[in-house]
């Protein structure tokens, strides 16, 4: 049954990753310029950005459709919903068994679709060409995901992801060399997933590599607050969904207020520690061709698939 | 209604269904009438075959004998729980079709309304007959009803040398495929010659035999549904079809062959034997990556169709393996949630993919043009037809909170629990199989992104498009039906599965409802609620309530202010139509990525070309490995036995003199 405590936890969980998202881009853009060895931004700057994108007029094409207007809103509740199903802080979430791990994968898509349909929306060339990579990259990550999910319900017997991480958690400490692949996986895939580098450059601007900023070229004011929101609730969402099942430790098991309280600088610790190891990847690695993608994500899925048989042939007592 | 049961409310139907036919044919002149009476007429009947089917699942099978057909050979005919589902699939996603068709058919002239009125609606009424057939006899009558009507059909615009073609490979597979299922038959009775389905039930027949019947049914009812190797009729019959025909086709007649496909391996046939699954598994894998693959490199919007509806069946037949095999090993629990998938999708494919090919013929209608190439930013004059295929591609993708995301959501939980199988190597190999299924998907959503945006979105690549219309209030009235079908089977699963459940537990014995029914309707958890757990309402209503409260409060806090300018596209001066990508561009990574597994033949520009021109041809392997080594073979024997007719008639009456003297011999006491 919904509990009173679990329904504030719930909705402490979904304010939380409204405030948080935009800090952790922020975060990791500085993160980024220092290893550049530039002047940060201010850590700041992504509500700045929100602020003047809302304040600014929404200037349309001329030949935008109701789609185009409609898509940023529905691709914003896409990436709530994920937020609200990721164990952030504790498990005890009464949304929790609304989508387990394959449906998150599904509202993902869901996501993906609508952009990749708004980028096709004006007939422009960037714009088709970044709905065609975005559905790429998709198609390409989408089976690695599902692989590390499905290692991850063989060991904990459930596909629910508040299950999988209490489980997780409360393992004794052997290592599984299964969920060692299945990490690397997952590191591979987020990066694709979130238009990171070497797969996509959020700070590019160079038009012949983009893909997220293609499909967004023409998105402005609220649209493209929302969408760039939406973006950094996407990047909150593997981040916590990495660190839920890898690192478990310190997440709330159930509906005690003070375990769930630890939870928060706990929390914010290991997302800065993953923002600037993300930070460190994207400088180390160069943005790689579009068609070296599938080498990538072809690598992340043969490492899930081995994590998969390894737990298969290794790790079950029969 | 006293007195009467439910089997014979659905031969009412099926004569209902032909009485309409009669009328069209009589009432061939008046086109108002045969449109605008007749075809909704048919839709009721739908609806009452569907609503029939609904109240007649839970109960006992009920059977009767027509005393129609050859003498001392009476139809057969009997209702259970597998009839009914496939009845209210049939009826339902029929009753969208024909109200759907009183408006295509409605508009312009179509020639030859009449017959054609005659033959959907026997096309209808035999494939209520197939589900009703209890014995072989029967059946195969009904089947072949439902090959011709719907050859008919699919030549209706048969002036067209490639639609005769089209027709002609359509008859000649169907053909093919009906041996098979008739040779499968065969073996089923044991040589006892009682062809009724209650006889075959009781055969005890050696493996070697129960092996040769369902590889023979997975033949036969292959060809029909379009598993690789058999799958080339499709992609040449859709898109030669009108519209709502393919709709049916793909829709509902697909169908038929997944139900006859589930009554000889699971019904018919009482033992199973785990590698039937395997070998279904396999077909399937292959069969959807194929129809996935090539659906995405098509430019022809119907033919892409045709090629998703293969994937589809495809994985169908996935889950149906996975069936098999828990079934072969008695773990009956699991077998029941690949059985419930099976199930699911072929009610969620019928409603989506006949949504979306009567969207095609809507398009079609508005602008005359099939070629993806020359369409293009139809949501402006189109938004219901567009708005509409939205929820159709969405469902097609595989994705929340649609009805395609329920089947796929089960049969991955089906794969889940394959490790536990007691088979050496298939615990392990299993599960990487998944990984297809959901590469499969992922590519689905690919080709459905195609699909709409190149159709819908973007700018309009021929200047005409401008005056396309949007469809009309029939049309609009089963888009609307399908779109709502496709809806409640996305987030309604719970209620529909218990209702499913027992045609499940009549093949299985097994079912979902005892963990169902401790569950509110909102929630699909099959197993238990901590192993899995879907609650797609939830997943609709955040997602709608999150959409509504920032458009509300970002207008309330900030303002809606709306300018109007010419697109940015990076400060470059924005190109006219022909910048953006093509249908060829949209899926050039795939023939990239995937180059094998097309025949292509592609012109590059060269350097100094003055007129440079790029084309791609991509074309089916299997005509060039398979069908057309076949027909040569063909044709080499015919032209060996052609020298036998040397013409004289003293050589023909020595072949009947040899003829004679070999017979003597053979059957000498």
């Amino acid at each position: 049954m919904i509990s009173i405590s679990g329904f504030l936890g719930q909705a402490f969980a979904i304010l939380l990753a409204l405030f948080l998202a935009p800090l952790l881009s922020g975060w990791v853009g500085q993160c980024r310029a220092w290893f550049q060895s530039r002047t940060a931004p201010p850590l700041l700057l992504p509500y700045y950005m929100l602020q003047k994108l809302f304040n600014k007029d929404v200037v349309l094409a001329h030949n935008a459709s109701s789609l185009f207007r409609a898509a940023p809103f529905v691709i914003f509740g896409c990436m709530v919903l994920a937020c609200a199903i990721v164990p952030t802080l504790s498990t005890d979430l009464p949304f929790a068994p609304a989508a387990d791990a394959l449906a998150l994968v599904g509202v993902f898509g869901l996501a993906r679709i609508f952009i990749a349909l708004a980028g096709m929306d004006i007939g422009t060339a960037f714009g088709s060409l970044g709905g065609r990579r975005e559905m790429l990259v998709g198609f390409l990550a989408e089976p690695a995901l599902l692989m590390v999910f499905f290692t991850l319900a063989m060991i904990a017997q459930s596909t629910s992801l508040a299950t999988i991480v209490e489980t997780l958690a409360h393992r004794e400490l052997v290592i599984y060399p299964s969920l060692a692949f299945a990490g690397v996986a997952f590191t591979f895939v987020s990066l694709a997933e979130n238009a990171r580098v070497p797969v996509d450059n959020p700070a590019t601007h160079l038009e012949l590599t983009m893909i997220h900023e293609a499909m967004i070229l023409e998105y402005t004011g609220r649209h493209l607050a929302l969408i760039e929101w939406a973006a950094s609730l996407k990047l909150y969402a593997y981040s916590c969904l990495g660190l839920a099942l890898f690192f478990p430790w310190g997440i709330a098991p159930g509906d005690d207020i003070v375990a769930l309280i630890a939870a928060i600088p706990l929390l914010v610790f290991k997302l800065a520690i993953g923002g600037f190891l993300l930070a460190a990847i994207e400088t180390v690695n160069a943005k790689m061709r579009i068609f070296r993608a599938p080498e990538f994500l072809g690598t992340a899925f043969m490492l899930a698939v081995l994590g998969l048989l390894v737990r298969l042939l290794l790790e079950v007592r029969t | 209604m006293p007195g009467l049961l439910s089997l014979d409310l659905l031969l009412i139907a099926a004569a209902a269904w032909l009485a309409i036919g009669l009328c069209g044919l009589l009432a061939a002149r008046h086109q108002a009438l045969v449109s605008q009476v007749l075809f909704p007429a048919g839709a009721l009947v739908g609806l009452w075959v569907g609503v029939t089917g609904i109240a007649a699942l839970g109960g006992d099978p009920q059977t009767a004998v027509l005393a129609i057909g050859l003498p001392d050979l009476p139809f057969h005919l009997r209702l259970d729980n597998l009839s009914a589902t496939f009845a209210i699939l049939l009826g339902l996603t029929s009753a969208g079709i024909s109200v759907y068709s009183a408006g295509y058919f409605g508009k312009g002239d179509v020639a030859g309304l009449g017959t054609l009125c005659l033959e959907y609606h026997l096309f209808l009424a035999s494939m209520l007959m197939v589900l009703l057939a209890d014995d072989a006899y029967a059946f195969m009558v009904a089947w072949e009803c439902m090959a011709l009507s719907s050859f008919f059909l699919v030549t209706t615009d048969h002036k067209h040398e490639e639609i005769r073609n089209a027709g002609f490979l359509y008859l000649l597979i169907a053909h093919i495929g009906a041996i098979g299922i008739l040779l499968c038959f065969g073996v089923m009775t044991g040589g006892a010659g009682d062809y009724s389905f209650a006889a075959m039930r009781s055969q005890e027949l050696a493996p070697f035999w129960t092996s040769a019947a369902f590889l023979l049914a997975l033949a036969g009812f292959g060809a029909k549904a379009g598993l690789v190797p058999l799958h080339v009729w499709l992609p040449e019959a859709h898109p030669a079809a009108p519209s709502p025909v393919s709709a049916m086709m793909s829709g509902v007649m697909l169908k038929t062959a997944i139900y006859g496909l589930l009554r000889v391996s699971f019904d018919l046939l009482h033992t199973t034997i785990w590698w039937w699954g395997v070998v279904a598994l396999v077909v399937g894998l292959v069969t959807a990556l194929f129809g996935v693959l090539y659906a995405t490199v098509q430019n022809d919007m119907k033919r892409l169709l045709a090629y998703s509806s293969i994937e589809n069946i495809g994985l169908i037949a996935v889950a149906i393996g996975l069936t098999l095999i828990f079934h072969a090993y008695g773990m009956d629990a699991l077998a029941a949630l690949a059985m419930t998938a099976v199930l699911y999708h072929c009610l969620a494919h019928a409603g989506f993919k006949s949504l979306l090919f009567l969207c095609t013929g809507s398009v079609l209608h508005a602008t005359q043009e099939r070629n993806l190439g020359k369409l293009g930013g139809l949501i402006h004059p189109m938004p219901w037809v567009a708005w509409l295929a939205l929820a159709g591609i969405i469902a097609g993708a595989g994705l929340p909170p649609l009805s395609g995301f329920v089947s796929e959501w089960l049969l991955l939980q089906g794969f889940l629990f394959s490790p536990g199988l007691p088979h050496p190597w298939l615990n392990m190999v299993v599960p990487v199989a998944a990984a297809l299924v959901v590469l499969v998907a992922a590519l689905a959503g690919f080709a459905m992104v195609k699909f709409y945006g190149i159709i819908f979105l973007g700018q309009m690549r021929e200047p005409a498009l401008k005056d396309a219309h949007d469809a009309g209030p029939w049309e609009r009235v089963g888009l609307v039906w399908l779109a709502l079908i496709t809806l409640f089977l996305g987030v309604m699963p719970s209620t529909v599965i218990l209702r499913l459940d027992a045609a499940t537990r009549q093949l299985l014995g097994a079912g979902l409802s005892d963990t169902l029914k401790e569950q509110g309707w909102w929630m699909l958890a099959p197993i238990s609620a901590e192993r899995a757990s879907y609650e797609p309402m939830l997943v609709l209503v955040t997602i709608a309530a999150t959409l509504l409260l920032s458009r509300w409060l970002v207008r309330s806090l900030y303002h809606g202010r709306v300018r109007r300018s010419s697109p940015w596209d990076c400060g470059y001066h924005f190109e006219g139509p022909r910048a953006q990508d093509t249908a060829e561009g949209f899926s050039q990574p795939i023939r990239r990525i995937f180059e094998p597994v097309f025949r292509m033949q592609r012109h590059f520009p060269a350097a100094r070309d003055t007129q440079p021109f790029y084309s791609v041809k991509v074309e089916d392997h299997f005509w060039y490995w398979c069908y057309l080594p076949i027909a040569r073979l063909a044709n080499w024997i015919s032209a060996l036995i052609v020298t036998l007719q040397g013409g004289r008639i003293a050589i023909y009456l020595m072949y009947s003199f040899i003829t004679l003297l070999v017979l003597l011999m053979v059957a000498r006491p």
